[in-house]
Formats: structure tokens, sequence, C-alpha cells
């Protein structure tokens, strides 16, 4: 290789470790600058209210008052139970899938629950509004109501539309999202760790126990952030199922609110200042609860992917 | 006591690829049987079809019998018969998520044993067998993925051994060791055969004139000659055995 190619190429890598760093700086500082540029429009409701805001419990925009944790109780409360629903869901279907299903159904399986993946929100939120929930509301609430009714969660009058079906709603939706991700990362589990425990005498269950399900953990513990992530931020099918009412409830069955879905159904009638900043607001919480939870999500990976001492992962 | 295998008309298939082409073969119960032939020619096939192992992976077939101790291996539950028939695979596959501890005894565990002093005595007693003790005693809770090739072999034989099998099928369990600890692990199969019956393949012939009681010669799927070792190895009976030992091809 003659020099100046040498030159060139240096020049080339150069370059492009130049180009690459830019863009990863970009994408650093657009995250900064967005989160500035809603922390300066929620200056008055900041202002205004302080730390306060994230406590109140009150949101009366006729007398000015706003308080924003009925929306982080709903969305929280609806993201939990869409999480506590949808792993295990999507898991057993992984699994089902990867470790127990033939080919054949494999595939359809599979195709179909990538079709639930593409299905958009508004469509969920229909479904929700004219099958779920007066399902919800005439047998399951009702049941609910009957077997579990000493718990303040399964307590009130069944509506139908609440936190219930908000959270059934959004499991549905994370679904595809846990069970393609941790299907994927069995599917990377390599043949001879399943050999190993079969080898052992395992029964096909204790395979999956002690070969798969470890192998694969990391990889199934990103794929529930990521539902996370989507239930945290998903609004349509939220809204349009919810109730849409700023309360805090203990009772499931009882309607509530979320951030995203008052920020999307208040944004155009926010006639004055404080009421905007105060909704700029409820969206800079949004940010900074999914930024908090990715990073704990982080850490929680690396904590669980690293195993026993002197490991590689 | 070990437990004779009986195999009848064995025929195994990866898909439509035929690679075992009828085996018929007895083995003595404590005695060690060494499998040797060229690469491909379907050792590894072979002592997976005796527990069962190449019928779960998609595609394959398997046709003939298997006995152990007159009973055939098709009648009686895979899981059972796995507890029965150890195995070292050609490749170590320690579990990475566990500690080397917790991998000597991921079979006890399977049996729903919990007492601990039993757990650590025979983690140590199969770790000792397996000439691996001294290297991580240390070190138990570490991840068996920090041993190095040589060391997870020896690791992978302790786990199989934990269980006290009564067959153990081992497949090349030395391919990745050094001169010392590979003179351990076949001092280790020496002795137990008072307990074990132990299939080998290996490729390496002067182990299997070393360690066997009687060789196999499998060629492209076939059973060519099986007999005491010295008779294969000083006077085969047929050219293609001697054509192989003496390295003439494969
Ligand atoms: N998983 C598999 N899928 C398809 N074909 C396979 C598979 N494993 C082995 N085979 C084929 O079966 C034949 C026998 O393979 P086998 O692994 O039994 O050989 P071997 O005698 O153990 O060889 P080696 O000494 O290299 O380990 C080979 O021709 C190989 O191509
Ligand atoms: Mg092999």
């Amino acid at each position: 290789m003659s020099k100046k190619t040498k030159l060139t190429a240096s020049i080339g890598d150069q370059t492009l470790r130049l180009l690459t760093l830019l863009m990863a700086i970009s994408v650093l500082v657009l995250m900064f600058w967005m989160g500035w540029q809603m922390f300066q429009s929620a200056g008055p409701s900041i202002d205004k209210f302080g730390f306060g805001f994230i406590t109140g419990r009150v949101w009366d925009p006729v007398k000015e008052q706003f308080g924003a944790l009925p929306f982080i109780y709903g969305t929280l409360m609806t993201s939990l139970l869409a999480l506590l629903i949808a792993t295990p869901i999507g898991l057993g279907v992984a699994i089902f899938l990867n470790e127990m299903a033939v080919t054949k159904v494999r595939m359809v399986v599979a195709f179909l629950v990538e079709m639930l993946a593409a299905i958009p929100s508004v469509v969920y939120g229909l479904w929700g509004i004219f099958i779920l929930a007066p399902w919800l509301r005439e047998t399951i609430q009702p049941a609910l109501a009957k077997w579990f009714g000493f718990l303040p969660l399964f307590q009130g009058t069944p509506l139908g539309f609440g936190m219930l079906a908000g959270g059934l709603i959004l499991a549905i939706m994370i679904l595809p999202t846990i069970a393609a991700i941790s299907g994927e990362v069995m599917a990377a589990v390599p043949n001879e760790q399943r050999e190993a425990a079969l080898a052992l005498g395992a029964t096909k269950w204790e395979m999956i126990r002690i070969a798969v399900l470890p192998y694969a953990k990391s990889g199934i513990l990103g794929g529930i952030m990521l539902g996370l992530g989507r239930a945290l931020g998903e609004t349509m099918a939220v809204t349009m199922l919810i109730g849409n009412r700023p309360d805090i409830l203990p009772s499931l069955f009882a309607p509530a609110y979320s951030m995203a879905a008052v920020i999307a159904n208040e944004f155009t009638e926010a006639t004055y200042d404080l009421y905007l900043s105060a909704l700029v607001e409820i969206g800079l919480i949004l940010f900074g609860i999914t930024l908090i939870l990715n990073v704990f999500a982080r850490l929680l990976v690396w904590s669980v992917a690293r195993g026993p001492k002197g490991g590689i992962s | 006591m070990g437990h004779s295998l009986s195999v009848r008309n064995l025929e195994a298939w990866y898909g439509s690829n035929k690679t075992l082409k009828g085996i018929n073969m007895e083995i003595a119960p404590n005695q060690v049987t060494a499998i040797i032939g060229p690469s491909g020619c379907g050792k590894s096939t072979f002592v997976r079809c005796i527990n069962r192992m190449h019928e779960t992976l998609p595609g394959t077939k398997v046709k003939g019998e298997i006995l152990l101790d007159e009973e055939s291996i098709y009648d009686r539950d895979p899981v059972a018969l796995r507890k029965m028939v150890g195995m070292v695979f050609q490749k170590a596959n320690p579990f990475p998520s566990m500690s080397i501890y917790e991998n000597v005894v991921a079979g006890l565990r399977l049996n729903g044993m919990k007492n601990k002093q039993t757990l650590h005595a025979s983690a140590e007693k199969s770790l000792r067998m397996a000439a691996l003790w001294d290297e991580v005693k240390d070190r138990l809770n570490y991840s068996g993925m920090s041993l190095s090739g040589g060391q997870q072999q020896r690791l992978c034989i302790a786990r199989a051994l934990a269980v006290e099998p009564s067959v153990l099928l081992m497949d090349e369990p030395a391919s990745a060791l050094d001169p010392i600890a590979t003179t351990h692990i076949e001092e280790l199969i020496r002795q137990l055969k008072e307990n074990y019956t132990i299939l080998i393949v290996t490729h390496n012939m002067q182990q299997a004139a070393r360690i066997a009681d009687s060789t196999a010669f499998f060629l492209n799927g076939e059973l060519v000659e099986h007999g005491p070792t010295s008779e294969i190895f000083t006077n085969p009976n047929d050219k293609r055995t001697e054509d192989y030992i003496t390295g003439r091809f494969g």
C-alpha cells in the first residue's frame, strides 16, 4: 500500500469518527434542548406552584388551580397494571412459540402477534369503547367485585371506563413488544444450553427455567422496559378508555386520567398562559419519569446481566 | 453397578440425511468402550441417540432399538433415562448465569436435593474427580464462564458426574485438555468403570488404546468393526480399520 492511500484511509477514518461523534452529540443536544425549552415554557406554572405542582391533587382550570398528581397517578397505575398483565402473558407467548410450538404454528402465531403491534392505537381505542368497556362493565367488574370486593382495588360502581380498561388496553398494546423481544432473545439462546439441561435430566419446563430464561434474562428485561416506555407514553387508546377524570381513587374501576391524555385533550383549550404552561410542565414530568425509569431499567439490566463474578457480559 | 447396552439396527437422520445406517453393537457393563472414526462419520450422533438427545432436534428421526438392561430406552421416560445416562458434550456448555458451584450441583438441584452439606460434599467430590478442584476451590462462586476452555470441559465432566448416572457418554471429553489434565481424566475413567458403563468418543487413538476395553470403528454411518481394543489396534479384521489406524486415511 502506498503512503498516499494510507494517509487518505486515516483521513477517512478520522472524518468518520468526527461525523459519528457529531451525530451522537446532536442527539444529546436535542434532548437537552427539548428539556430546556419545556422547562422555559413551563416557567409560569413552575414559578407559581413550585414543587406543589407535583403533589397537588386539584386540577381546576376555571379557578386557575393546577396539580399534576392525579395524572401521574393515572399514568403510573395504568402502566403498572399493563406490565403486570402483559409480562407473564408475553413471556408465556414467547416460551410457547420458541420452545413448544411446531414450526407451522409458531409461524402463524408469531405473525399474528406482530400484527397486533401494527394496529393503530385509535383502533384499539375504538375496540375498547365498543367491546372491552361494556364487557368489563357487565361481566368482569361485577365478578371481580364479587370475589375480590374486600380489596379496595375492586370496589365501587362498575363503569367499564376507568383505570382497569386503560390498563387492559395498554396490556394488549405492549404484549407484542414483550413477546417479540423475549422471543427473539430466547431464540438466540444456543441449543447447547438447552441440551446441557436436558442431559442432566431436566424436564422441558426445568430446561426453560435453568437454561433458557437465565441466559435470556437481560434481553427479556429490556423488552419489558420497552413495553413500559410504550405504556407510559401511549395517548390515544388510553384517553378513549380511562374516563378522563383527574381523581385519585384506589379502585381500578374508577375513572382516572393520564399525563399524555390530559396534554392531548386540553392543549387546544388552554386559553391562558398559566394553563398552557401547566400542561407543558406535565409534559416535562412525563419526560422526566420516562428518563428516570429508563436509567433505572438500564441499571437493572446491568446488575442482572452481570451474573456471578468473573463473567464476561 | 453398570448397565449393559444393546443397540439393534439403529438408524438416524438429520432431515433427509441418513447419518447412521443400521448400527448393531453390544456394550458390556462396567467397561470402557471407545468409539473412533473420521470426522463426520456419526460418532456424536450415535452417542446422542443413547440418551435420546438426538430426537430433541427438530427434523431428526431415529429407527431401530436400543436396550438398556434388556429394556428399550424408547419405553422409558426420556427425563428418567437421562438421569441414568449422563453425557459430556463435545463442546463444553456450562451455564453462563451460574457460578462454578451452581453448575456442578445443577443436576442435583433438579433432583430436588436441598441439603447444603450434601450438595457441597458432592460438588467437591465431583470437582476432585474431574481434576478441577484445586484450580477452582477458592473461587467456587465465580461464573462458569470465567474458566478456560479446558477447565470448562472438566467443569462439564464434574456436572455430569455429580448426578451419579450409571452410564456415562463422553463425546471427546479431553479434546481441549493439556496432557496433565488428560492423564487425570483417563485415570478417572479407569476408576469410574467399577461403577459405570462408559462410552467415549475420541480422535486420539493412543487414548483409546490406553483406556478402552473395547473399541468400535465407525465409518460413514456404519460400524465397521467392534472388538477388544488390543485386537482392533494390533490385528484388525477389516482392511478399512487397518487403513484408518495406520493413518492411511481420515
Ligand atoms: N445438527 C445437525 N444438522 C444436520 N446435520 C448434522 C447435524 N449434526 C451432524 N450432522 C451431520 O451428521 C453427520 C455425522 O455427524 P456427527 O456429529 O455424528 O459426526 P462425528 O463423527 O461426531 O464427527 P466429529 O468427529 O467431527 O465430531 C455429519 O455428516 C454431519 O454433517
Ligand atoms: Mg462429534
